[in-house]
């Protein structure tokens, strides 16, 4: 039966992923971890992922409105959680954004803050997305091979 | 590990063939290092699940946690349930550093911290809170891969348990002790055989006395939280390991537990306070292995809490810490005069003599009462090591005792700065140098030098004492501390045989450098007692603080003859001089014990025995960490009480404690054992 052509099909899907810088070298440690106990381990993290982040972005929503003065310190903590989960899965443009918002906040730029956060929930949404048809693809597959690296 | 052998191959799951493969407790499986048992700390559910991944896939066992508070109570739970602890930095119940500190207080297990920050100043903070290690996030498989490594480490360095193998403590006080040792080689090489022989007997003692030996006590939370409560009342100036102990009413705790306990609490509270320089310097050592530098912080430390406490004059301070350092390394943590303690420490015995000249060295007057006047604020432990060098003293003096009548109150009075120079100076009879500052009471340190010079072997209970004293500080001048501090480091100086420091005072002298074979560093410390004989049992707080000099009677026969039986006894009574003039104390290395209490006609009797404590107190208690491994020691430790020990308990005791102590102290004291010094 014709596997090969989905199977690529989801290999090149993940490639391009790589390709467009959403997502480094983080993610193909993940898929290292995954085994016959987890086969979909990588999917189950970053499910677990979208949870966290959300209640992140939320909350960081909820302390921009509070503006005059906007709390850097707060912001800055919670960013700095939100990066540290984005780092965890291999999320690589969201962590740029992330590392940018905190530098804003640390100059205290609010203005900065308001962009930044808006370019990351964009690059945030982006990801969920292609990564959401990327593991209903492989799913659909069937287990992969190893990851293709990004050289 | 390789992954991908892992992956590949149905990887069963790892916790299961983790599980069997397990170490148990400390022994190191052949599977080392699978099964390693590691305790995740993080607030972020997605790193802690990808962490517990990785882990599993290097077949360890993982636990993983989301809150500080439940990882803190979990490791409580099972003390050893867990070799090694990862913990995230910024977590919102409670912060990493602060978990960190805990956990190195409590359980003293290797700690690696991990963030995605990665800002110079985290990392540092890490570093001087005492992570192992720090991580980077997102944390690579290969990272977790090596984390085994810090158990080894911890465990080689930093479990020294005195009652194990006496090979492996010997090994490491020889090693302490060469490294520390700057005082002659042939000292350190003497102190080293002693050590072992002590170290061996003690165990042996340990072991036969069920009340000598202490199982390593668990600082559990409510345990800690009744002893923060009792140092609370107090007040931290005034809490001593005696009253805390009687304010915590814990039965089975000792004053020796509580002792390093409260060492490790002070260290804790100085690092929060933003330590001075000096004290970062101590702290230092706490983080830092390096043995030499842990002693001198440790002593710092100690010393310092307690100039602070007004207790200890600075300078005497820095001198015992000087002294001690001036063992291993010239480490100024003190503003010491390093120099001199050095010499002081450094005083090979022959100065010490006691005999011959006893005290010349002692000379410098300077009181080496330590322990007088000083409201030795010292750790308990220092004090108990002071006292303990006193007891050995005593032991070679306990006649002295007798003659200490004059002691002033705090052993310190002796007015003899000698003490001082001769607890550190012991080594070279350059007890004398003791700052005076340090003891005001020129205790005739040398005289213990001197005496202990003797061979007294249980110079190194002395130290043990010494430190030991500091804990029971508030009794033992502090300045007896001190001297013990240091002359618990210098004792692996082994130039003092025993506690040649002890008789300074010039009771023991002759005895005590005869019977001080090992103690030599030690000898100031007695000294300190001798002179303060007069004070026995007053000052002698720590007496009962339980200089359990047991361990002196350990070291006494582990001298094979601490002819100065610094007896523990000696110790205790500040008017240690008896113990000095007890030569007799120096025949009977087992007699150290009793000598004491012949000196402490005054001292409590009862201290004396608790002094019998088991000589491994005074090594033990150095360590900061409640550890039973030393446990006795805790309480041998302050049993300044040299009564009980005899010399030998004493010199094997601070030998002990240079060694062991080293070994196991965090503080990694060179070769002393000074853990308790430090207090």
């Amino acid at each position: 039966m014709e596997r090969s052509q989905p199977r690529r099909q989801v290999a090149a899907m993940k490639q391009s992923l790589f390709d467009q810088g959403l997502l480094d070298e983080q993610f193909i440690q993940l898929e290292e971890l995954s085994d016959d106990a987890n086969p979909n381990f990588v999917e189950e993290i970053v499910t677990l992922y979208y949870r966290d982040s959300s209640r992140l972005i939320s909350s960081i929503e909820q302390a921009l409105k509070e503006r005059h003065p906007l709390d850097f310190n707060k912001l800055d903590t919670l960013m700095h959680q939100f990066k540290g989960s984005s780092s965890s899965i291999g999320a690589k443009k969201v962590k740029a954004e992330c590392t940018l918002f905190r530098e804003y906040c640390r100059t205290g730029n609010a203005e900065g803050c308001m962009k930044s956060f808006q370019q990351l929930k964009k690059e945030y949404a982006s990801l969920r997305k292609k990564l959401e048809a990327y593991f209903q693809l492989a799913r659909q597959t069937g287990p992969m091979d190893s990851a293709c690296r990004p050289k | 590990m390789n992954l991908s052998h892992c992956k590949g191959s149905t990887m069963s799951t790892p916790s299961s063939s983790g599980s069997h493969l397990r170490s148990t407790g400390d022994a190191v499986s052949d599977q080392f290092p699978a099964g390693l048992r590691v305790l995740v700390v993080d607030d972020d559910p997605t790193c802690l699940m990808i962490l517990e991944k990785m882990l599993k896939a290097c077949l360890y066992e993982v636990t993983k946690c989301k809150r500080a508070e439940v990882a803190l109570s979990l490791l409580r739970e099972n003390k050893n349930g867990f070799d090694i602890v990862i913990s995230d930095v910024h977590m919102p119940d409670m912060d990493g550093f602060k978990l960190l500190e805990h956990i190195g207080l409590e359980m003293d297990l290797p700690v690696i911290m991990m963030s995605a920050d990665d800002g110079k100043h985290v990392v540092m903070k890490g570093v001087t809170h005492g992570a192992c290690d720090y991580l980077i996030k997102p944390v690579r498989i290969e990272a977790l891969k090596n984390i085994w490594q810090h158990v080894v480490r911890k465990r080689k360095t930093g479990w020294r348990d005195p009652e194990q193998s006496g090979s492996i403590d010997e090994g490491d006080r020889q090693q302490k002790a060469s490294d520390d040792a700057d005082y002659s080689s042939s000292a350190n090489e003497g102190k080293c055989s002693k050590k072992r022989r002590d170290e061996e007997e003690d165990a042996d003692e340990r072991d036969d006395s069920s009340t000598l030996k202490k199982p390593r006590v668990v600082w559990s939370v409510e345990l800690h939280q009744q002893f923060m409560a009792a140092v609370n009342q107090l007040g931290i100036d005034k809490a001593v390991p005696k009253k805390i102990l009687e304010l915590m009413n814990v039965p089975g705790l000792t004053r020796e537990n509580v002792a390093s306990h409260l060492q490790k609490y002070r260290l804790y509270l100085r690092r929060l306070s933003g330590v001075s320089q000096q004290q970062n310097n101590l702290n230092n050592p706490f983080m830092n292995p390096d043995p030499t530098f842990g002693s001198t912080s440790i002593n710092g430390i100690d010393l310092q809490a307690l100039s602070v406490a007004g207790q200890l004059p600075a300078q005497s301070l820095a001198k015992l810490q000087a002294a001690g350092l001036g063992r291993s390394t010239a480490k100024p943590v003190m503003s010491m005069p390093l120099v001199e303690q050095r010499n002081l420490f450094s005083f090979e015995s022959p100065r010490l003599r006691f005999g011959e000249g006893q005290m010349q060295h002692l000379n410098t007057n300077k009181p080496m009462n330590l322990l007088h006047g000083i409201p030795t604020n010292m750790e308990p432990k220092q004090l108990a090591n002071l006292h303990q060098s006193a007891q050995s003293l005593g032991n070679l003096n306990m006649r002295v005792n007798a003659s200490v009548a004059q002691r002033s109150p705090l052993l310190m009075q002796m007015g003899q700065s000698q003490p001082r120079g001769q607890i550190v100076g012991e080594n070279g009879s350059h007890v004398n140098q003791l700052p005076t500052s340090l003891l005001q009471p020129s205790v005739p340190n040398r005289i213990s030098n001197g005496v202990i010079r003797n061979g007294i072997a249980s110079t190194s209970n002395i130290n043990p004492a010494y430190n030991q004293v500091p804990q029971s500080s508030s009794f033992m001048n502090f300045p007896m501390n001190q001297t013990n501090e240091m002359s618990a480091r210098s004792f692996p100086l082994g130039s003092n045989p025993g506690i040649s420091n002890i008789t300074t005072k010039g009771m023991l002298q002759e005895e005590v450098t005869s019977g001080i074979k090992g103690s030599s560093g030690f000898v100031p410390s007695y000294d300190i007692f001798n002179e303060l004989q007069p004070q026995k049992s007053n000052d002698w707080d720590l007496r009962n603080a339980g200089l359990t000099y047991d361990a002196t009677q350990h070291s006494n026969h582990v001298q094979g003859n601490i002819d100065v039986s610094v007896s523990p006894s000696v110790l205790v009574h500040p008017g240690f001089s008896s113990m000095q003039q007890t030569g007799q104390n120096r025949d009977t290395t087992s007699s150290m014990g009793k000598a004491v209490f012949s000196m402490g006609e005054g001292m409590d009797q009862g201290n004396l025995q608790s002094i019998s404590q088991p000589q491994n107190p005074l090594h033990i208690d150095h360590s900061v960490r409640v550890k039973s491994e030393r446990v006795p020691d805790a309480s041998s430790q302050t049993n300044f009480f040299p009564e009980q020990y005899g010399q030998e308990d004493l010199m094997s005791a601070l030998l002990k404690q240079e060694g062991i102590g080293l070994a196991e102290n965090e503080f990694d004291f060179d070769g002393y054992s000074l853990d308790n010094i430090p207090v």
